[in-house]
């Protein structure tokens, strides 16, 4: 019988959506019971999104003054030591969960199985290696906790409706001070959330610069989409990093993806594979994307992108 | 002796298209072209330039894996590294294993920094740097894209989904770093030359009482589903039609 823990993400008032995801991976482990943990300094109110999830048996919040930024080392130990008596400890294979979960999983004494695309068993998942060109089925031992983090694009978000009872815990662990909190900044642009889109229009080094890139906020700001950007896109200095798709920026899963002069290059093209539709707008009609696109059009971007956005005004 | 221990990892090269094995049970990897892992590439580079700042009197180089993975510590030698060791095995050494033999190493070596890539881009696993720090007991600071170290402590930027955020660390620490960290220098050949005389000691995963099993189990290795070549449309007009078709717009 697998008793799942689920790390919950949050900023302090909302639960992210990844979390929704965890819950829907753990529910493919056959008979599993799942329960999820908020750490934070006041968790009520994410512990109440948490609790409204389907699936959710138990909600835990441990509060702590110092639980105020996700900060792994402040995290893990909590982490580890209210793991205790369960089988599995599941968190989001976002920034939050890609560094918190390792350290949990070495504070336990145990490896890690990282981005679970698919559940085969209690202990064996699939998952992405050689930036998704091949995929690893791998079987974790069964005689000892597993700790994992999960591919949030390879899930659909837990259903509402659930009705968890929730609990406090304290972990009654020392916390270390040697790792603080300076700062954060981030884009808030008042678009779609990028991770979480069900429309992405995306743009690559074709834009030649910040400015060109105007088209791609447009036609996604037409759309209502969220806008995303190649790693050489945002290398060369048009677009913030946290607008990179792919192997080392964000893995994706929109309904609709709109890649803008991306070529599509192997490391691009593992961010969006789970897109539902591909569509690739291209000068070069060789590219790469081309092969794994959906509809294609080639041509001259800066007189179809605008063009695209007129039409789809209409 | 201020110094900064960094991991160098033999893999496929990255411009490498991968193939799997026919037989499931892994990727091609003879007669494939392999290179230093590029996110410790940049976490060498890292340590070179805080060194040439003054900051660090050695770098060391550590690898784990076979006997062909001199090449690439002469190759982090030629950059720079002062000097390498080799722990040696054919076995595929899992990241909390590494994390074992990193953090015996860090008893010997005492360094101040321990900068390592924030992902091998062979497993994907990127769980290395976070396992080592927490077996530390240190503060860790993944996927950074600025680093900086002065009097005992760093402040270093990292890459987050929602932007960067800043962190400041006590020292010793573990970093992994990101892509736009810096860009790594090019080996010139008089430096090939020099670095075949520096230090490349060798040691074995029995050095540090790490069994070469590993507790998890390669069940079997597939390519992935490939997706299908779609339509190529010839103009807006009917890419429009083809996403109302598809109910998309």
């Amino acid at each position: 019988m697998s008793r799942i823990l689920i790390v919950a993400e949050h900023d302090g008032a909302r639960l992210n959506p990844s979390t929704s995801k965890c819950v829907s991976c753990a529910g493919r482990i056959p008979g599993a019971t799942v329960d999820v943990l908020v750490l934070a300094v006041d968790g009520a109110a994410v512990a109440a999104q948490a609790a409204a999830l389907a699936g959710v048996a138990r909600v835990l919040v441990a509060d702590n003054a110092a639980n105020g930024e996700a900060l792994a080392a402040v995290l893990a130990p909590q982490v580890a030591k209210l793991a205790g008596g369960y089988s599995h400890v599941f968190g989001p294979s976002t920034t939050f969960g890609k560094d918190l979960m390792p350290r949990v999983a070495a504070l336990l004494g145990v490896g890690q199985v990282s981005d679970i695309m698919s559940v085969e068993g209690a202990h064996t998942f699939r998952r992405p290696i050689y930036a998704g060109n091949a995929v690893l089925t791998v079987e974790a031992p069964a005689d000892a906790t597993v700790v994992a983090t999960v591919r949030v694009a390879s899930f659909e978000a837990a259903a509402a409706g659930g009705s968890a009872a929730v609990e406090k815990v304290d972990a009654g662990v020392a916390l270390p001070s040697h790792t603080r909190f300076v700062s954060r900044s981030g884009a808030t642009t008042g678009r779609p959330d990028l991770q979480t889109a069900s429309r992405v229009v995306a743009g690559g080094r074709a834009l030649g610069s910040a400015d060109g890139f105007k088209i791609i906020y447009s036609l996604a700001d037409r759309l209502g989409a969220a806008v995303g950007a190649s790693r050489a896109a945002v290398d060369a200095g048009y677009v913030p990093n946290d607008l990179q798709v792919g192997q080392t920026g964000k893995i994706i899963a929109p309904e609709l993806y709109i890649a803008i002069g991306i070529s599509g290059a192997i490391q691009h093209m593992t961010g969006i594979k789970d897109a539902r539709t591909i569509v690739a707008i291209n000068k070069d009609g060789e590219a790469p994307i081309f092969e794994a696109t959906d509809i294609g059009l080639v041509g001259d971007l800066f007189a179809l992108v605008p063009e695209l956005e007129k039409q789809l005004g209409g | 002796m201020r110094r900064i221990m960094v991991g160098v990892k033999r893999v496929v090269d990255y411009n490498v298209r991968v193939r799997v094995k026919p037989d499931n049970t892994g990727v091609v990897t003879e007669g494939v072209k392999m290179s230093i892992n590029p996110f410790d590439e940049i976490a060498l580079e890292e340590a070179l330039r805080i060194k040439e700042k003054g900051l660090a009197d050695e770098v060391l180089a550590v690898g784990i894996g076979p006997a062909d993975a001199q090449q690439q510590l002469r190759t982090a030698l030629a950059m720079g590294a002062d000097r390498a060791i080799l722990v040696q095995t054919d076995a595929a050494v899992p990241p909390l294993s590494v994390a074992r033999i990193f953090r015996q190493l860090i008893d010997k070596e005492q360094p101040f920094l321990v900068l390592l890539g924030k992902q091998a881009i062979d497993d994907d696993n990127g769980q290395a740097p976070q396992m080592l720090a927490a077996l530390w007991d240190r503060p860790q600071a993944v996927s950074c894209s600025k680093i900086e170290v002065a009097d005992g402590k760093a402040t270093v930027t990292r890459e987050v989904d929602a932007g960067l955020e800043v962190l400041e660390l006590d020292l010793p620490a573990v970093m992994s770093v990101d892509l736009r960290l810096n860009e790594p220098r090019y080996v010139k050949l008089p430096d090939i030359m020099k670095a075949k005389k520096k230090p490349l000691d060798t040691m074995s995963l029995g050095d540090f009482g790490v069994s070469e099993a590993s507790p998890f189990r390669s069940v079997r290795v597939e390519p992935p589903p490939q997706r299908s070549k779609g339509v190529m449309v010839k103009d807006v007009a009917e890419l429009v039609d083809a996403l109302k078709k598809k109910g998309l717009v």
